[in-house]
């Protein structure tokens, strides 16, 4: 304990100390750009483990809940407007996305030690994985569905009256959240239990 | 010949195929669906109708007719997971939906008994419920409502009065 107190205290005098070789001007500017180049290379990369790409780089992705994406309507549809997989699970505002990358590095150690590396593992491990995200899109007002899908803009005369009715009631009075009800629209659900199944 | 069933396999078989050039020789379509197109050739399917979604339950057309489903369904999961018609149409949901909640029917076995579930050999719903497009019949249909048969003057019931 007492030799990491004196390391501190010695790279503390090193930091202390004014430049003998620079000019402040050159600190101050280098400084700058040195600051732009981390901040680009930094963002870039993150960038990076928020595309498509990334997340069906491994066959975890690709071969179980990628493949499920594309038989829906958030895949392929008539306009072509189509949701990639950040655009659902990673939070869009600058904070939230670092919080969720952080959380994130949980399943770096996921991949490493191969949690769910077959299709058993994956199906045994389902609905613990489709609950953090049910959790997560509840405690944020499901914010990624209302990133394309703002209840201000439904126009309700173009919905069924079903869904004029639910979205009347229930969404546009706060009682429930986009993902309380529409579960499994974009993968296979788990099972979800005998209140599902045959009550 | 060894075998004279084989030998009456054979003789049908020829007789058959005998028959057959005057059967593909007719004008008449042998698949509705497939109209005129050679059998070895692939069809060209119509375009897919668009599913009524009008939520506006359909009048049966005979009393133990399955109701037809007057909503999309599109994607719907119904396996060993997960049924997702029971979201809206299972016992404890229904009251919220306000969709039709399943017959009392569903929850007999074949013996009659009634179980606490809904029944297994009623669990795929789409066997008998289905949606329905707004498309010009392939066939004709002769069908006539039994109320309509009992309310015509010569049914036996008119008569008896």
């Amino acid at each position: 304990m007492r030799w990491l107190i004196a390391l501190a205290k010695r790279y503390w005098a090193t930091i202390r100390r004014p430049s003998v070789h620079y000019s402040l001007g050159f600190l101050v500017v280098g400084g700058f750009i040195a600051g732009i180049v981390f901040w680009g290379a930094f963002n870039t990369a993150l960038e990076l483990t928020n595309t498509e790409a990334f997340c069906t780089g491994c066959h975890e992705m690709r071969d179980n809940v990628f493949v499920e994406l594309k038989r829906t309507i958030h895949y392929t549809n008539r306009s072509g407007v189509r949701a990639k997989c950040p655009d659902c699970h990673v939070p869009h505002d600058w904070t939230d996305k670092i919080a969720r990358k952080m959380q994130a590095s949980k399943e770096v150690w996921a991949k490493l030690f191969r949690t769910i590396d077959t299709r058993e593992k994956f199906v045994d491990h389902r609905l613990e994985l489709a609950q953090h995200e049910w959790e997560r899109m509840k405690a944020n007002d499901s914010l990624e569905c209302r990133n394309c899908h703002g209840a201000d803009y439904m126009d309700f005369t173009r919905q069924s009256p079903r869904a004029a009715y639910m979205h009347g009631t229930y969404l546009v009075g706060g009682q429930r959240t986009c993902i309380d009800c529409h579960k499994g629209i974009a993968h296979q659900l788990p099972d979800m239990g005998v209140a599902l199944r045959s009550p | 010949m060894a075998h004279p069933a084989l030998a009456l396999r054979i003789a049908i078989a020829a007789l058959a195929l005998a028959a057959t050039p005057a059967l593909a020789q007719a004008p008449r379509a042998v698949d509705a669906m497939r109209g005129a197109t050679p059998v070895g050739d692939e069809s060209r399917p119509p375009p897919l109708g668009n599913v009524e979604n009008k939520d506006v339950r359909r009048e049966r057309a005979y009393s133990m007719q399955p109701p037809t489903i007057p909503h999309k369904i599109d994607n719907y999961q119904v396996d060993l997971n997960v049924n997702a018609c029971l979201g809206c149409h299972s016992r404890g949901r229904a009251p919220v939906t306000q969709a039709v909640a399943v017959s009392v029917s569903h929850y007999m076995d074949r013996d009659g008994n009634f179980l606490a579930t809904i029944s297994p050999r009623r669990y795929f719903c789409e066997q008998c419920h289905v949606p329905q497009v707004d498309a010009k019949p392939l066939v004709g249909n002769g069908f006539v409502d039994v109320d309509e048969i009992l309310s015509r003057p010569s049914a036996p019931a008119a008569k008896a009065k």
